[in-house]
């Protein structure tokens, strides 16, 4: 029988299971470069919104204790990058679901975490083109970062991991709907509830209580505030909930938690995940 | 006999719908068996069990001797699968495809880069081996997806209606590849919609419908449980109907069944060529003129209608594919028509 020219496959470990993922990266980044497009698409919207925001409304909003809009705004067209992320993620899960692809690589000896962790990892180079894409924008309307290297690069770090926990929220999702108009659909809900129910554009001032409660502890708005801080844009606020004061320090909490819960729920899904 | 698949009992339901309601199946190593059932049956259900994608509320099974719920990876390792869907990625070309899945196997980059070409040959796609997947046609798609479940050499291959939608030439050149495997020693489990490709592949057939297996058996053991050979004869026109009936009837063994808007009689006989002879000498007698004059077995059509009382819904393009096959399949290519 011609099988015994290669046997049976080598056992999975720790080894193969990094070689399974590099080679799973390797897919999707041959993916972006063939199909730039889903680049842009991802850049463009926020880069836009900095064009508009920095030039159209600087001239009519200020936000008190900082000198101009865009110093305000710009964290908060980060965390727009980073939710954009769960549309991406959910694309393309869905998408590999749909053809069956995923059916293969789950009928493969390899480790039922290297499909997802693969996924997520290659659309985090997306978000990052993003991130540069946005980053050029506010430097050509006249944002600047005033704090050093360190602080600096901690604030970028913060938006990578805020993306990389909506990868897994976006995979998750992915899962679930399948159907790319109706993950269109959610992603862009997500979009808009969580940019607008935060301090991403404006603070918070003029919320009823209980709103104010929610969009304060909304991951937009303290990733953004803490990059605002980091940055040296515009300072955390005096008084207020912990999460308006302290951005910073809750933060890499809140991220962190975010990882912990949607990356096991959207590996145990991943398992039980069939194709009709 | 190796068996390389067994199940009994298998069961899944989905919410309070039984897909599958104890279904049992052996197949001996190095054979072909076809699933066969209409849409909804329990096809796929059945063969993402055995392929270790979804787990069983009831029953078990074992695959090239390893438990598939227990033993998943063991099973992983022995099995291709080629699913309903041809499952290629679009964006990268079909050397990349079998290239990604053969470092995913762990063939090693140079076992991958062999490997992958070795198939592109044998699946005559070299020539668009370098092309993104999503310019190649359903054949095409379909060729190389099947060289994808390839690529490790399994032991035990899964192919979940490998033809559903392709043109009856593409459909040759799969089944001629399906048979390339059997004869290197696969094992074949092989689900279809389609009576002619069961009968063509399989070396067992085992009809489902609603989750439950309805009859299993060799293609032949199938169609005689709907009945025995018989003998259709045509007349030139209907005057003759008559004098051919009672000539026949002197030597059929049960009254003879006329269609008179076809001007057909159908007739069971006595077994061997005797029975035959007798009719034909009786016929000859009459003077009536023949048109046509053939001994009759039931085709897999007949046995699914007789079994589950509905038509396939293929049966048009089930045809088209025996009309391919005239060569092997002359006689009831001519019986469809
Ligand atoms: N994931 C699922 N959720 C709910 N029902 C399902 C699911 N998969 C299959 N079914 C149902 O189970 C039955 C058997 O499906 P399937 O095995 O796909 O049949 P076949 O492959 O023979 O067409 C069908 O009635 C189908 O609607
Ligand atoms: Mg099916």
């Amino acid at each position: 029988m011609s099988a015994t020219s290669f046997g049976t496959v080598a056992p999975g470990g720790f080894g193969t299971g990094v070689s399974d993922t590099v080679a799973l990266i390797g897919r999707h980044l041959r993916h972006l470069r063939r199909t730039p497009e889903k680049i842009i698409a991802v850049t463009l919207t926020p880069v836009a919104m900095v064009g508009i925001l920095g030039y159209l409304f600087a001239s009519v909003v200020s936000v008190q204790g900082t000198a101009q809009y865009h110093d305000y705004v710009m964290g908060g067209v980060f965390a727009q990058v980073a939710l954009s992320c769960v549309g991406v993620a959910a694309l393309g899960v869905s998408a590999d679901l749909r053809t069956g692809l995923i059916d293969r690589f789950r009928s493969l000896p390899m480790a039922r975490s290297t499909v997802l962790v693969s996924h997520t990892a290659a659309d985090l180079v997306t978000s990052a083109v993003a991130v540069v894409g946005v980053s050029l924008a506010g430097l050509a309307v006249g944002w600047r970062i005033h704090k050093g290297f360190l602080p600096a690069a901690l604030g970028f770090v913060l938006i990578l991991a805020f993306a990389y926990a909506m990868l897994w929220l976006g995979a998750l999702l992915g899962m679930v709907m399948r159907n790319a108009e109706a993950i269109n659909g959610v992603s862009a809900l997500v979009l808009v509830i969580f940019s607008f129910l935060s301090s991403s554009f404006m603070p918070l001032t003029g919320l009823p209580t209980w709103l104010r409660t929610v969009a304060e502890w909304n991951p937009v708005s303290v990733v953004s505030a803490a990059c605002r801080q980091l940055w040296g844009n515009a300072p955390a606020a005096a008084h207020g909930s912990l999460a308006v004061q302290h951005p910073v320090l809750l933060a890499p909490i809140l991220l962190a938690a975010m990882i912990g819960v949607l990356m096991p729920v959207s590996m145990r899904v991943y398992r039980t995940a069939v194709v009709r | 006999m190796d068996i390389a698949i067994q199940a009994s009992g298998l069961g899944k339901r989905y919410g309070d719908h039984q897909a599958l309601a104890g279904v049992d199946l052996e197949v001996a190593a190095g054979t072909v068996l076809g699933l066969l059932g209409p849409n909804g049956a329990g096809k796929t259900t059945t063969v993402r069990m055995l392929a270790t994608l979804l787990e069983p509320d009831s029953g078990r099974a074992t695959v090239a001797g390893f438990d598939i719920v227990r033993q998943q990876r063991e099973v992983r390792r022995r099995i291709g699968l080629a699913g309903q869907y041809a499952a290629v990625d679009g964006l990268l070309t079909g050397r990349e495809n079998l290239e990604l899945l053969g470092t995913l196997l762990h063939l090693g980059r140079k076992g991958a880069r062999s490997r992958a070409s070795e198939l592109l040959a044998r699946f005559e796609l070299e020539g668009a081996a370098e092309k993104p997947v999503q310019t190649y046609s359903g054949g095409m798609r379909r060729r190389l997806d099947l060289a994808s479940a390839l690529i490790a050499a399994p032991s035990v291959l899964f192919l979940d209606e490998p033809t559903t939608g392709l043109d009856p030439a593409s459909r040759q050149v799969l089944w001629q590849m399906v048979r390339e495997q059997v004869g290197q020693g696969v094992t074949v489990l092989l689900t279809t919609q389609y009576l002619e490709e069961a009968d063509f592949l399989a070396d067992r057939i085992l009809v489902i419908d609603k989750g439950q297996v309805l009859a299993e058996g060799t293609p032949d053991e199938l169609k005689r449980k709907v009945g025995e050979e018989w003998l259709e004869v045509g007349l030139a026109d209907a005057d003759g109907l008559e004098a051919a009936l009672a000539a026949l009837a002197k030597v059929a063994v049960a009254s003879p069944t006329v269609d008179r808007a076809s001007r057909r009689i159908s007739v069971q006989l006595a077994d061997g060529m005797g029975a035959i002879t007798a009719a034909a000498a009786a016929l000859e007698g009459t003077g009536v003129e023949v048109v046509d004059f053939a001994l009759r077995r039931p085709s897999l059509d007949d046995v699914f209608f007789h079994l589950t009382g509905r038509e396939t819904d293929q049966g048009q393009d089930a045809s088209d594919a025996s009309d391919a096959s005239a060569t092997t399949h002359d006689k009831r290519a001519k019986e469809n028509q």
